[in-house]
């Protein structure tokens, strides 16, 4: 196909052909062009967003829900900039987007002229890759690249500028394009030989942990990692980007580990004498103190992306692939073997752990509520099937902890980056992408009030997700650490939101959402099932909740895994094995 | 710490110069000399970098450079097998007096005079880093007035070539 248009129509055209239904975005003076064979396409619905966070950030929510390539679109400057936080996120997170920025006209580029940011150079360290377009015959086949880089491979955010002259110009238009990236080659196909060294260790281990990341979902390899764990009787414990990845009610699922992990499974990892790594990348908030992290386990360490392996753990068997083979040659590897590992008296030690330190929680002899308790609610109300999002703080912590995930990607949350303000637009952007699903926004006041403009978003483009914010009245998990760590100083953390300013439900109203309040624990279930009857409308729900509320179990910044607390100064007994 | 030198084939498109730089300053680490220019195809360039690091750090460097999508094929390159040079211009005090003795030690050197004043001599040498470093070291009594080096530059020995592969896949795409 070969047709004249401006460049501006060839980038709309590529977005059509690599089959782009959404679009998150605001217009602006250099992205404008773009924009007018936008408002002409029947197959790109443009969702015209409140701030340009809420457009990155809606993007990834609808990549994570659908598995699909995430976009937003901005202008330059200022439109650019207010992408970088949702950019960063969505690298730190391997989600796949192709954020697609106005730049101004290419005789003006590195003038300082109006609304110019080198958006470019400024995204290079948190981008996959970025491209800076200042010809319009180049359009197609850098969407095409974009969209090929950031899903493949560990996939990740893209970012393609492009100036304004480039996108008025006229070109030729030319279908099928051939993308030219001789460097760009990701290993997907493990190696045979790991994968037999893996399976022999897995036979000889007698303490082994399957610990799941995140790239275990991305490789679409849940089925796979349940084959797995089931043939080998192996505990499973998923990380914060994993939830969901492997069943919370399965018999051999410890929960998750790290800084506010189940004592079972940060138990497992320490005592542990073979981990096998699937798409995870041992970040800081799972091991804790590096030194000190799991001292008696050998590593067998699958990723695809090959500089995550040893990075911070070494791995005595590396495994450089997608998941999804991974797993498969394991599963085939094992079944071909005539030994089977014996945990029984592994999980003779983690059963213990498990039912001594139990997840729990505190409740008010004064009536107020317990954060906690709603997250059991919901979860059990509203089930399995929905897609809940979370922003950064206790209520993300808690809703990992006590919602209750059986389906792979129905927790989304930002995990890496710890971006407050995700909740809302991510799941305004998981309801596009999935609108068969009820998603459900878990979110802390203090971030609400970051991103809550998307209300009116959702409100005008029909999206009627339900936001439940957890009032109290903090940024909470900061007030803990305060509590904690910091003598009790409440240095500016105190958000006066119980004073209802903002009133969360008059907001809501505001916003042409549904505003509802609840304050005791006995109006739980009644509001949430009021608010799972609306079905047309956005609903926000002030749950407003005792602020003193805190996470445990907690592994302090900086210290070892093995001085977890299960409550205040309460440490689980070990039991000392020979 | 150690030395290593990378020899690095990179797409020759704007920017990759500051991909590189900026990945090694962001995942901290130095560079003691880098060194960029053309190959003998055009469309890819060559860079020769020389990290101090140990041998974890450089193994987690070479993996993130090898994410750079811009970046062809990275090869470290043996002390022992490769030829290693940087280059060197020198402008040192020499008139009338001194001057004989400063051509002598350009000669015992293999250097050459490029420009010569009444009361200067500009020296051009090039050589390994321990060359360079014991010619400044006899020339310093002289007076050093001006000092500008490049940064290393290596290619293995024998006959294999590190490009030849690259440029197939090149060649391929193109």
């Amino acid at each position: 196909m070969t047709e004249q248009m401006t460049g501006a129509q060839a980038l709309v055209r590529a977005l059509e052909q690599v089959g782009v239904d959404t679009v998150f975005g605001i217009p602006g003076g250099a992205i404008l062009p773009a924009y007018d064979p936008l408002y002409d396409s029947k197959k790109v619905r443009h969702v015209l967003v409140r701030h340009e966070q809420g457009a990155g950030h809606a993007a990834e929510g609808y990549a994570q829900a659908t598995g699909r390539v995430g976009v937003c679109m901005a202008t330059s400057g200022p439109g650019a900039t207010n992408l970088v936080t949702p950019i960063a996120d969505a690298y730190m997170d391997s989600v796949p987007i192709v954020a697609i920025t106005g730049q101004v006209a290419s005789a003006a580029i590195g003038t300082d002229a109006f609304q110019e940011a080198d958006i470019s150079g400024i995204t290079m360290p948190i981008t996959k890759h970025n491209f800076l377009v200042t010809d319009a015959a180049d359009i197609p086949r850098t969407i095409v690249e974009a969209f090929h880089i950031a899903a493949s491979g560990r996939p990740g955010p893209v970012l393609v500028d492009i100036s304004k002259d480039a996108l008025q110009a006229t070109t030729t238009f030319t279908w099928p394009v051939q993308m030219q990236l001789p460097g760009y080659r990701p290993v997907t196909r493990p190696h045979s030989k790991q994968i037999r060294e893996a399976a022999r260790l897995i036979a000889e281990a007698k303490r082994p942990v399957l610990y799941v990341g995140g790239g275990v979902h991305k490789a679409q390899a849940s089925a796979e990692l349940f084959e797995l764990a089931e043939l080998t009787g192996i505990p499973v414990i998923t990380t914060l980007m994993a939830r969901g990845t492997f069943p919370d009610s399965h018999r051999q699922h410890l929960g998750m580990p790290g800084m506010h992990g189940t004592v079972a499974a940060v138990g497992a990892l320490q005592r542990s004498d073979l981990i096998i790594a699937l798409g995870a990348r041992f970040d800081d908030r799972v091991t804790g103190r590096l030194d000190t992290f799991a001292p008696y386990a050998k590593v067998v360490h699958a990723d695809i992306d090959p500089a995550e392996i040893s990075k911070n753990r070494h791995a005595d068997v590396p495994i450089v692939g997608d998941c999804k083979e991974v797993i498969a040659d394991l599963v085939a590897a094992i079944k071909a073997g005539s030994v089977r590992g014996d945990y029984t008296e592994w999980w003779r030690h983690l059963d213990a752990y498990r039912e001594t330190y139990a997840l729990g929680y505190e409740t008010y002899e004064d009536g107020s509520l317990a954060p906690q308790y709603i997250m059991e609610r919901i979860g059990a109300l509203v089930g399995p099937d929905a897609i809940y999002t979370a922003g950064v703080g206790q209520h993300q912590m808690w809703a990992s902890q006590f919602i209750g995930y059986e389906k792979p990607g129905s927790f989304i949350n930002s995990g890496g980056a710890g971006t407050m303000g995700f909740a809302v637009p991510a799941a305004m952007g998981a309801k596009m992408g999935r609108p068969d699903k009820d998603v459900w926004a878990i979110d802390g006041d203090g971030c609400f009030q970051m991103t809550n403009q998307e209300l009116a978003t959702c409100a005008l483009e029909g999206v009627p997700i339900k936001v439940a914010v957890i009032n109290n009245g903090n940024l909470g998990m900061v007030r803990q650490w305060q509590t904690l760590f910091y003598e009790e100083r409440y240095s500016n953390t105190d958000l006066q939101s119980a004073r209802r300013i903002p009133d969360f439900v008059k907001l809501a109203e505001a916003y042409g959402c549904v505003g509802l309040r609840c304050e005791r624990p006995e109006d739980v279930d009644d509001t949430i099932r009021k608010a799972m009857e609306i079905t047309d409308m956005p609903v926000v729900i002030d749950f407003v909740v005792h602020q003193d509320a805190m996470v445990w179990p907690m592994v302090a910044a900086g210290t070892s895994n093995d001085d977890i607390k299960y409550a205040r100064d309460m440490a689980p007994k070990w039991e000392h094995e020979d | 710490m150690s030395r290593h030198t990378l020899s690095v084939l990179v797409e020759n498109k704007p920017g990759v110069l500051a991909r590189v730089s900026a990945l090694f300053s962001r995942r901290g680490f130095n560079i003691d000399s880098l060194a960029v220019g053309p190959t003998e195809h055009a469309d890819v360039s060559r860079m020769t970098i020389v990290v101090n690091v140990e041998d974890l750090p450089l193994e987690q460097v070479t993996k993130q450079l090898n994410k750079l999508v811009n970046v062809l094929k990275i090869v470290e390159l043996d002390t022992a097998q490769s030829v290693q040079r940087e280059l060197m211009l020198i402008k040192v005090r020499a008139d009338a007096d001194s001057r004989s003795h400063v051509l002598e030690l350009v000669n015992l050197f293999r250097a050459r005079c490029v420009d010569v004043a009444p009361d200067a001599v500009t020296i051009e040498v090039t050589g390994t880093v321990d060359k360079l470093e014991a010619f400044v070291r006899v020339l310093e009594p002289f007076g050093i007035k001006e000092l500008v080096q490049s940064g290393m530059v290596a290619i293995g020995r024998g006959a294999r070539s590190i490009t030849d592969r690259s440029l197939r896949a090149l060649d391929r795409t193109a």
